[in-house]
Order: structure tokens, then C-alpha cells, then sequence
């Protein structure tokens, strides 16, 4: 089994506020891993950095063995939903057909091959009902599946997810599991930003968890275990105690 | 239809049409970037900005295409720098930059040249347009199309999900700057026509009445270049008939195109709405 991500000595700061402090993993191909720790424990910001949408202070980011440079496009990100654009005159098979761009060369539009491949890939999150609606109009729970189409579209080997069960209904939530799990089964390798803990052991093989620094990475029934995430939500836990909160 | 008469019959005119035209469909296509950016004000501001360098051409005895297309690339970048190093909001840095520009501008024109017109830089006279501006909006305008169409895919990507964009590895930033030199281009081309201080609304108000209006960007596109010439045909005739300032009329044209759309819009208007509503309510 090769590395599909290997994160070296990783160090991030926001206005010189260090956010990430000296994290180190490394994941197999094939394994769909969660990263979970409490609110602004850095988990979106790791996700960017690795990404290199944010500069990093230090550290190295390989991806199935190579910079991320060189490879940047066989990964599929699906960013927090907040930051787009709902009103944008677009529907939802033009949005899924943006998936295909990273292949196309400069100047090249999409044709009829790759709008066939959209609309499969549409039909796969149960959405090709919906393919002239304006993405607008969509529930939450239809957007994030929508996305999830676009990735899908990409063709990529690496699957990253910001939050996507946030603010979505339970079977958009199913449907959207169901397909990280074929696509684990399939040998990708899929990371999801998490912070439901309820269903962690369901959803997840590893586990990053973490609070700024790296609390701990592994299989998720060594990972998940309260000792690990009381050390990892201590922080927020200890503000509760000064208050007067008894747990 | 006098006025095809006229049209026949005066090169002119004919080089007014010509030139509108053009600046109409530029205005319409990069409009609609620029508002789906958020950068409304941004085209404002590089409009306005552009005068010292229009001034300082004509100083340096040089086309006043140069300096305009220097000092609007030099707006842009100065505005996002304030804005990406402080807490300044871009809207504000905006304001800052434009207007010391324009202050700036107003200083140079009146003092170094007599040559230069100030009236006719602000507010334009599309019955003036001489055979080389004419040429050279037509060039600007081809220029300005040819890189719309070939980098169309590019451009959608980095406006409506810049995120994905940087992920798969499209130069952003400096996709963001074409955009600029594109609008700065497009507003030189405009000078003429509408001068600086309305080419914002032929920016905007064609681009918004097509975002009303539909659902697809490449429809919006075609939309809102063909509003922007309607507008500019109309303002034409009315200026060149009723002896009106052609910048204003065809502002004026845009905006009662705008009012339609706004009110009778299938999906956006504010007729069909309060009837749906209407509707809704009864069959409760």
C-alpha cells in the first residue's frame, strides 16, 4: 500500500499566531480519515495549508509520493458552503461540468464527452433531477450532493471535505457517506473535516485529532477513545470548569 | 428615419455608431465580470483613476491610451495592496486611491495642457470620435473579445469558485489581474463615448439587467452586450438629434432598460413576484 499524503513538520500562523504547530502524519492509499478536535483546533486551516491554498512557515506536503505541484490535479477539495456565491447564474450541470476543467488545457471547452461524464456523475449523488435548477435554489443538503458530484467529476485519486455534513439533511448525509465509502473501497484516499463525534466509528478508518498540535493519528478505535478526546477538547472542557460548569 | 438619412449621409455619425457600438458590447461583457466579482466599485474606480494618466500622455506627447492603461493597472494594484496588508475594507481603500488619482488628475489637466478638453474627458462626445479612435476602440474591443472567448472557462472558475480554482492550480491572482487590464482597456475605449465619469454605469446597469433576466452566465453575456449597444444606438440618436450630451442619454438608456427588467422579469421582477405571492396567499 503506497502513502497518499505524507504531512512533514507542518507549521501555520495567522498575523504571526501560530495555528498549526509542527504536525506530522501520514495516511495510506485507501482510507477514508476524519480530522475532528474542537472549534479552532486548526482542522479547515491543516486541510488549506496541505492544500496550499495558505502559505505554511515550514514544512513538507507529499502527495502519492510527489510535491503537491506536480499533482495538484488529482485531488477533488469541496470547500465549507458559506463561502460561495448561491446567486451566481448557474445551474447544477454546468456547476458539476466545472469538475472537468482541471483536465481540459487552457483555451479547451468542455464537450459532449465530458458533459456526459458530468451528468453520470450528477446521477451518482441521486441529483440528475435537479440538473437545470439554479444552484441557488437547492437545499443544503442538494448543494453539498452537488459538490459532491463536481469532486466526483475531477477524476481524482485525493478527496477533501470541509464540513460537508454540516447543516444537512440525514439522507443527503447517507448518500453522501455511502459514496466516500465506494470511493475508499475503490482505493481513494478521502479526508473529511468532521465535529459531529456522535458518528465518528461509523464513518471513519483513521483519525486525525487535533487541537493546534497533533493530539494523536491512527486507526479510529485507538484514536477514539475519551482519555484522547478529553486531552484534545481540554482546552475548551478547562474554560467550562473556571465557570463553574461541573462534567 | 431622418436619422438613417443622416446616418448615410455624415461620416460622423457613422463613426459615432461605429464606436458606441463596440463600447456598448465591451462594456456589457466585462460588466458582467466585474459585477459577479463584487467589483462594482472597483470599475468606478479605475475609470475616474485613469485621468493623470490621460493627462500626462498628452504631456509626454503619446497616445493617451498608454498612460491610462498604466495608471488603471497601478490603481488596481495599489487598491488591493492597502486592502490585503491592513484592516483598511477594500471599499475604503477603494475610496482612498481613486479619488487622490482623480484629484490628481484634475491638477495636471488644468495646469499642463490647453490642449486637453476636461469636459469632454468626463462626460465624453460620441459626435467627436475622430477615425483613429474610432480605430482604436474597434482594436481595444477585438482584443478585449478574443481573450473573453478563449480564456471564457478560465475566467467562470476563478469568479464563481476561485477556491477550487487555486486547488487545482490556476494562477488566481493573476487571472484577477487580466480582469483589471481588461476593464482599465474598456474603460479607455469608453472615454470618448461616455467619459470616465458614467462608464461605470455602462459597466453595471446592462450587466445587472441581464443577471435579472436569466440563469446561465454565457446568456447573461450576449444579454448584457446587447443592451449595452441598444443603449448606446438610442443614446445616439437622441444626442445626435435633440443635440443632448450622448453620454448621458445613453446612461439614461440603460437605466430605463434596467427599470423593465426590474419590474417585468419572469423569474426577478418585482410584477411577477408580488402576483406569485398574491397567488400563494389565496390558495391557502
Amino acid at each position: 500500500m503506497g502513502k497518499a499524503l505524507t504531512v512533514d513538520h507542518l507549521h501555520v500562523s495567522y498575523y504571526g499566531k501560530e495555528v498549526i504547530k509542527d504536525v506530522s502524519f501520514s495516511i495510506d492509499t485507501g482510507k477514508l480519515v476524519g480530522i475532528i478536535g474542537p472549534n479552532g483546533a486548526g482542522k479547515s486551516t491543516i486541510m488549506k495549508a496541505t492544500l496550499g491554498l495558505i502559505p505554511k512557515d515550514k514544512g513538507n506536503v507529499r502527495v502519492l509520493g510527489k510535491p503537491l505541484k506536480a499533482i495538484r490535479k488529482k485531488i477533488a477539495y469541496v470547500p465549507q458552503r458559506n463561502n460561495l456565491d448561491w446567486d451566481f447564474p448557474i445551474n447544477v450541470i454546468d456547476t458539476v461540468l466545472l469538475g472537468t476543467y482541471p483536465h481540459l488545457g487552457l483555451m479547451r471547452r468542455p464537450n459532449a464527452k465530458q458533459k456526459d461524464w458530468a451528468f453520470q456523475c450528477l446521477k451518482e449523488v441521486g441529483m440528475e433531477d435537479y440538473s437545470k435548477q439554479q444552484i441557488g435554489e437547492l437545499s443544503g443538503g442538494q448543494q453539498q450532493r452537488v459538490f459532491l458530484a463536481r469532486a466526483l467529476a475531477q477524476k481524482a485519486e485525493l478527496f477533501f471535505l470541509d464540513e460537508p455534513f454540516v447543516g444537512i439533511d440525514v439522507s443527503s448525509e447517507t448518500t453522501i457517506i455511502q459514496i466516500l465509502k465506494k470511493l475508499r473501497d475503490k482505493g481513494k484516499t478521502v479526508l473529511v473535516v468532521h465535529h459531529d463525534l456522535t458518528k465518528v466509528e461509523d464513518y471513519f478508518d483513521e483519525l486525525i485529532l487535533l487541537n493546534k498540535e497533533l493530539v494523536d493519528f491512527g486507526p479510529v478505535q485507538e484514536v477514539f477513545k475519551p482519555e484522547k478526546i478529553t486531552r484534545a477538547y481540554r482546552a475548551n472542557l478547562s474554560i467550562l470548569e473556571n465557570v463553574g460548569v461541573k462534567m | 428615419m431622418e436619422f438613417i438619412q443622416d446616418l448615410m449621409n455624415y461620416g460622423f455619425l457613422q463613426k459615432a455608431l461605429f464606436t458606441s457600438i463596440m463600447v456598448g458590447i465591451i462594456c456589457g461583457v466585462i460588466g458582467c465580470f466585474i459585477i459577479l466579482r463584487g467589483m462594482a466599485l472597483m470599475g468606478d474606480a479605475i475609470s475616474h483613476a485613469i485621468l493623470p494618466g490621460v493627462a500626462i500622455s498628452f504631456m509626454l506627447g503619446i497616445n493617451y491610451f498608454y498612460g491610462a492603461v498604466v495608471i488603471g493597472l497601478l490603481t488596481a494594484v495599489g487598491i488591493g495592496y492597502i486592502s490585503q496588508n491592513s484592516r483598511i475594507k477594500s471599499d475604503s481603500s477603494i475610496g482612498i486611491v481613486f479619488s487622490s488619482f482623480f484629484a490628481l488628475g484634475v491638477i495636471l489637466i488644468t495646469k499642463a495642457s490647453t490642449a486637453i478638453d476636461l469636459t469632454q474627458i468626463l462626460f465624453g462626445n460620441v459626435l467627436s470620435v475622430q477615425s483613429s479612435d474610432m480605430w482604436l476602440t474597434l482594436i481595444i474591443g477585438a482584443i478585449v473579445l478574443l481573450i473573453v472567448i478563449l480564456f471564457y472557462k478560465e475566467f467562470l472558475i476563478t469568479t464563481f469558485d476561485p477556491t477550487m480554482a487555486q486547488a487545482y492550480g490556476l494562477p488566481v491572482r493573476f487571472i484577477h489581474y487580466v480582469i483589471m487590464i481588461l476593464l482599465t482597456l474598456v474603460t479607455v475605449a469608453s472615454l470618448q463615448t461616455v467619459g470616465v465619469i458614467l462608464v461605470v454605469a455602462m459597466l453595471i446597469t446592462p450587466a445587472s439587467t441581464a443577471y435579472l433576466l436569466t440563469n446561465r452566465l454565457s446568456t447573461m453575456i450576449f444579454l448584457s452586450a446587447f443592451f449595452g449597444a441598444l443603449s448606446a444606438v438610442i443614446g445616439l440618436y437622441f444626442s445626435s438629434e435633440y443635440n443632448l450630451s450622448s453620454g448621458a442619454v445613453i446612461v439614461l438608456a440603460t437605466t430605463f432598460i434596467f427599470i423593465l427588467a426590474f419590474i417585468f422579469s419572469p423569474k426577478q421582477g418585482i410584477l411577477w413576484r408580488a402576483i406569485r405571492e398574491k397567488r400563494n396567499k389565496a390558495s391557502i
